[in-house]
C-alpha cells in the first residue's frame, strides 16, 4: 500500500478556488473516483462529487485529471504517473457549483429544443417495424452515449468562444445525428442544424472524439456526414440556382 | 420556501419514474418529476441483459401464459399473481412502444426485435441491445419524455412525505444544489426510487440505493412485504478489490459462457433443482447447443435461476474450489472451441462487459476467464401495492419498480426488472392520474405546516450538531460499519444467531445515527447527504433482518443454512412489516394470496 498526493480543486460557486492537497493510501485496481471517496471519508466530508454507478455507464463522475477529460470512475490510479501528485478539477467548460461538480443544466436546455423522433407509419398490421441489423449499426454508435458532456467540455468552440447560444455541441450532433440516421425517423433537422445548432463552427479539431470514453467516432461518423448533408441541400450551386430560379 | 404544485409528482427518474410520469402526463394532468441524480443517470442505466417481453420472435412457442409461469416458478410460487399476470400479458405491448419511441433494440434476422436467453426464462425472451439495455430503455423514455412538459427536478432528494390522515398530500425535500428546501403539493405521489444495495458492502448498486421509497412509505403509513429477499446476483467482479461487486451481466451465460471451479468443473451439472430438472441440459453438449439457438436443446444450468447459482458458487467458495481472488470462473472466451470469429463475436454481444474488463481489471474477456462472486443486486420486497392500479394502504401513494413488492415473490428472474418499470410504470402513472382527478387535494392545513417545520429540523440536525461541538459521529463511518454487518450477518446464507446479532447491531448504529454530524455548509455536500440517507438506509435493514430471522425457512433468494429447506407452512405466508401505533417496527403474518383457478392451470400445465 502506497500513499500518494492529490491535488484537488476546491470552492463554492462564484468563489476564485483553489488546489487543496489531500493524501491517501493507493490499494491494488483503484481508480481515482476511489480515492475522492476514501479522501472524503478521511478528512474531507464536504467535498463535492458527482457520480453513481461507478462503472462507466451513467457518465456521472466527469472531470479533469491531470489536465485529461476522463470519466474518475474509469481511470486507474495506476496509469497515472507515481512521481507527481495527481491534480483533479472540474470540467472547466461549465459554470462550477462546488469543488469537483459543475452545472451542466445548459445540456438539457440544449436538448429539449432538438426536434423529436417522428417514426414513419408501422410496417405491419402489428403496430411493428422492420429494420436490418446492418442499418441498426451505424445508429446505434451514437446511441452507446452516456451523456458524461466530456465532449462539450473539450470542445473549443464551447470551452474557448463560449458560443453556447448559437451551438449545440458534440454531444448533442451525435444526439441529433442519431435522430436523422434512424431508419424509421421521418423529421427534417438540417435547417435547424445550420442555423439554430451551428454546425458550421466545428472545425473538425476531433478533440471531442478523442476524450469520448464511449469510443463513438463523433467528427467522423456524426458531425462529418451532418455538415456533408448540410452543404448538399444548402450550399450546392444547382440547387441554389434552382432556390433563386423557382423562389423557394 | 420554494412550493410546487402538482396533480402528480412521481419521486425517482429511472424507468418507473419516467414511464409513470409519461403516463400521466398523457392523461392530461400537471406533473412534477423529482430525482436524486441528474436525469437519465439514475440505476436503470446500468442494466445490461434486456428486457424480458414474450414477443415469440425468436421462439414463435413463447406466450404470456409461460412468462407468467416462468415469473411464479422463479420467485417459489410467493409472487402476487395479479402482478405476474398483468406483467407477462402487459410486457410485449410496453416494449413496442418503446421502439415507437425511439429505441433501436437488435434485430433477428428477418428484421424484428431481437430476443436471448436468460436464467429462468423457458424461452429466449428479452428484447436488448448488446449488454447495455438499460442505457437505451432509459434514454428513450427520457428524450420522450422531456417534449411533453413534466416538471422536472433534478438533484433533489425527497427526506419526507406529508400526510393528512392516511390520504398522502405532497413532499418535503432538498435541493442538492445550495441545500435549499422545497415543499411538493401534490394530489397523489407515485414512488420510484429504486433498492436497498447501499446496505451491503458488496453491491452492484450505485450510492442511490438507500432505501428511499421503502422508508418514506413506510413512515407515511403503508406496509411493506417480503423484505426478506434479497437478490444476490450470482456474477460481480471480485477484482481488484476496488471495483468488487461492480456487476457481470446474465447474458455471458446466455451467449455461452459457462462457470468453472479451481479444478476446471462445470459445477452447476452437480446441484440441479427440482422445480428446474426437466427443463435442464443432461450435459455440456445440450447446453451449448440451447445457448445457440437450438429448440430441442434444454438449458445449461449455468442458466438456473439466479438464487440458486449464487449459492452454487458460495459453496464451491466455501469448500476450497475457488479462483484465486475469492470467486469461480466465469469463461467466455472457451466458445473459440465452437464458432470461428468467437473474439469479434463476443466483443459485439458483449461489448461493455469487454471494456469494462478490459480497463477496470486488464482482462480480455475473448482470451481469458474472469474472476466473478456474488455481489448484492436487487430487493424484491418493497411497498405493498393494489395489484392493478399499484395504489399503497395510504390513499394516493403510489409505489413502482423496485421499491413495490410482489412481483417477483421470493427471486426475481434476470429481464423482469426492465419489463416490471415499464408495464408498472404505467399503470401507476395511470392510476395517480386518475386519483387525482378524483380525488383533487384540499387546501393545506396546520398539519402540512407541523410536518414540513419538523422536516426541516430533522434535515439541518446534522449540520447543528457539528457547529454545536462537532463531537458526532460521521455519516460515513456508519454507513460503513453498517454495510459490512449486513453483509456478514444478513447476508446469502443466513443462520438465526448472525442474522439476531445483525439486528442488534443495526439497532446500535440507529442510536449512534441520532448524534451524526456534518462537517461544512448546505451547498453540495455529500457528507451531509449521507447523514440524511441514513435513517432510510438503517430502516430497511432493520426490515430485512427482522424478517429474516422470522422466515424459518429456505425459499428463493432467502436460504438459511440452519433451516435449508422450504416449508410448507412458510409457503403460505406474507411476512408484513409496518410502523406499529407506539413507533416501532411491528411485523404481521398474512396468507400468501393464491392464484385465480385459471392462473393455476397455467402453471400446471407448465410444470
Amino acid at each position: 500500500m502506497a500513499s500518494r498526493t492529490f491535488h484537488i480543486w476546491r470552492a463554492e460557486a462564484g468563489e476564485e478556488g483553489g488546489f487543496q492537497e489531500y493524501s491517501t493510501d493507493i490499494t491494488e485496481g483503484m481508480v481515482v473516483l476511489d480515492a475522492v471517496h476514501q479522501i472524503q471519508a478521511e478528512s474531507a466530508g464536504d467535498l463535492a462529487v458527482r457520480w453513481n454507478c461507478k462503472a462507466g455507464k451513467c457518465g456521472s463522475c466527469s472531470a479533469e485529471v491531470n489536465g485529461n477529460p476522463r470519466l474518475m470512475c474509469m481511470t486507474r490510479m495506476s496509469d497515472l504517473p507515481e512521481d507527481q501528485p495527481v491534480t483533479i478539477e472540474p470540467m472547466r467548460a461549465f459554470p462550477l457549483l462546488r469543488d469537483l461538480v459543475t452545472d451542466v443544466s445548459w445540456n438539457f436546455e440544449v436538448k429539449k429544443a432538438i426536434r423529436k423522433f417522428k417514426p414513419r407509419p408501422p410496417d405491419a398490421e402489428d403496430g411493428t417495424w422492420r429494420m436490418d441489423q446492418r442499418d441498426v449499426d451505424r445508429v446505434q454508435e451514437f446511441r452507446k452515449c452516456i451523456e458524461c458532456f466530456l465532449c462539450q467540455d473539450v470542445c473549443h468552440v464551447l470551452r474557448d468562444s463560449q458560443k453556447h447560444d448559437e451551438f449545440i455541441g458534440p454531444r448533442f450532433f451525435v444526439h441529433t445525428a442519431a435522430l436523422e440516421m434512424h431508419p424509421l425517423d421521418t423529421e427534417d433537422r438540417l435547417a435547424d442544424l445550420r442555423k439554430a445548432q451551428g454546425v458550421g463552427y466545428c472545425n473538425i479539431t476531433k478533440c471531442c472524439t478523442k476524450v469520448c470514453p464511449e469510443h463513438i467516432t463523433i467528427t467522423d461518423n456524426a458531425i462529418i456526414p451532418l455538415k456533408e448533408r448540410v452543404v448538399d441541400r444548402f450550399y450546392d450551386p444547382v440547387r441554389n440556382l434552382f432556390r433563386i430560379i423557382s423562389g423557394r | 420556501m420554494k412550493t410546487a404544485e402538482h396533480d402528480v409528482l412521481v419521486i425517482g427518474a429511472g424507468g418507473a419514474g419516467l414511464r409513470a410520469a409519461i403516463e400521466a402526463s398523457a392523461a392530461g394532468v400537471s406533473v412534477g418529476l423529482v430525482t436524486k441524480s441528474l436525469l437519465g443517470k439514475a440505476h436503470t442505466v446500468m442494466a445490461e441483459g434486456g428486457i424480458a417481453a414474450a414477443l415469440a420472435n425468436v421462439d414463435e412457442r413463447d406466450d404470456w401464459k409461460t412468462h407468467f409461469a416462468d415469473t411464479m416458478r422463479g420467485g417459489q410460487y410467493v409472487n402476487n399473481p395479479t402482478m405476474a399476470e398483468l406483467h407477462a400479458r402487459e410486457a410485449p405491448a410496453r416494449v413496442r412502444e418503446l421502439e415507437a419511441w425511439g429505441a433501436v433494440f437488435d434485430r433477428t434476422p428477418d428484421q424484428r426485435i431481437l430476443q436471448r436467453n436468460f436464467g429462468g426464462h423457458k424461452y429466449p425472451r428479452l428484447a436488448h441491445v448488446g449488454d447495455r439495455t438499460g442505457l437505451e430503455m432509459i434514454r428513450t423514455l427520457q428524450d420522450h419524455g422531456i417534449h411533453l412538459g413534466i416538471d422536472v427536478q433534478m438533484e433533489c432528494t425527497v427526506t419526507r412525505l406529508l400526510t393528512d390522515g392516511n390520504r398522502v398530500i405532497g413532499a418535503f425535500a432538498y435541493e442538492r444544489e445550495q441545500g435549499r428546501f422545497r415543499l411538493f403539493r401534490a394530489s397523489s405521489v407515485v414512488l420510484a426510487t429504486g433498492g436497498i444495495g447501499r446496505a451491503f458492502r458488496i453491491t452492484s448498486n450505485s450510492w442511490e440505493y438507500t432505501g428511499d421509497g421503502h422508508a418514506l412509505a413506510y413512515e407515511a403509513g403503508a406496509d411493506l412485504i417480503d423484505m426478506e429477499y434479497v437478490q444476490f446476483h450470482p456474477t460481480g467482479m471480485v477484482w481488484p478489490p476496488s471495483v468488487r461487486g461492480i456487476l457481470v451481466t446474465e447474458g455471458v451465460r446466455g451467449e455461452g459462457g459457462v462457470l468453472r471451479n479451481s479444478e476446471g468443473r462445470r459445477f452447476m451439472f452437480d446441484d440441479i433443482p427440482d422445480l428446474y430438472r426437466t427443463q435442464t441440459a443432461d450435459d455440456e453438449e445440450e447446453g451449448w447447443r440451447y445457448t445457440q439457438g437450438d429448440k430441442e436443446a434444454r438449458r445449461p444450468p449455468e442458466l438456473l435461476t439466479r438464487d440458486h447459482v449464487a449459492r452454487c458458487i458460495v459453496r464451491e467458495i466455501r469448500e476450497g474450489r475457488g479462483s484465486p481472488h475469492g470467486g469461480v470462473f466465469l469463461d467466455i472466451a472457451w466458445i473459440r472451441e465452437r464458432l470461428k470469429d468467437s473474439e469479434s463475436h463476443i466483443r459485439r454481444k458483449l461489448p461493455s462487459m469487454y471494456h469494462q474488463f478490459m480497463e477496470l481489471a486488464g482482462i480480455d474477456i475473448t482470451k481469458e476467464p474472469m474472476e466473478v462472486g456474488p455481489t448484492t443486486h436487487y430487493v424484491m420486497g418493497g411497498v405493498r401495492v393494489d395489484g392493478e392500479t399499484q395504489m399503497s394502504a395510504v390513499d394516493g401513494l403510489f409505489a413502482a419498480g423496485e421499491c413495490a413488492g410482489g412481483l417477483h415473490g421470493a427471486n426475481r428472474l434476470g429481464g423482469n426488472s426492465l419489463s416490471d418499470l415499464l408495464v408498472f410504470g404505467k399503470r401507476a402513472g395511470e392510476h395517480a392520474a386518475r386519483f387525482a382527478r378524483a380525488n383533487p387535494r384540499s387546501a393545506p392545513d396546520g398539519a402540512e405546516r407541523e410536518q414540513v417545520a419538523a422536516a426541516e429540523q430533522d434535515a439541518l440536525a446534522p449540520l447543528e450538531r457539528q457547529e454545536a461541538g462537532g463531537s458526532g459521529v460521521g455519516a460515513y463511518q456508519i454507513q460503513s460499519e453498517l454495510q459490512d454487518l449486513m453483509q456478514t450477518r444478513v447476508g446469502i446464507v443466513r443462520n438465526q444467531e448472525e442474522i439476531e446479532e445483525g439486528l442488534e447491531g443495526v439497532l446500535a448504529l440507529r442510536d449512534r445515527a441520532d448524534s451524526v454530524a456534518a462537517s461544512g455548509n448546505r451547498a453540495y455536500n455529500p457528507g451531509w447527504h449521507t447523514a440524511l440517507d441514513l435513517p432510510n438506509l438503517l430502516l430497511v435493514s432493520e426490515a430485512v433482518a427482522r424478517t429474516a430471522a422470522e422466515r424459518k425457512e429456505s425459499r428463493g433468494a432467502h436460504f438459511r443454512e440452519d433451516y435449508p429447506a422450504k416449508s410448507e407452512r412458510w409457503g403460505k405466508t406474507t411476512l408484513v412489516v409496518r410502523k406499529g401505533s407506539g413507533g416501532g417496527m411491528e411485523l404481521a403474518e398474512e396468507a400468501v394470496t393464491s392464484p385465480r383457478d385459471d392462473l393455476l392451470r397455467i402453471i400446471e400445465e407448465n410444470r
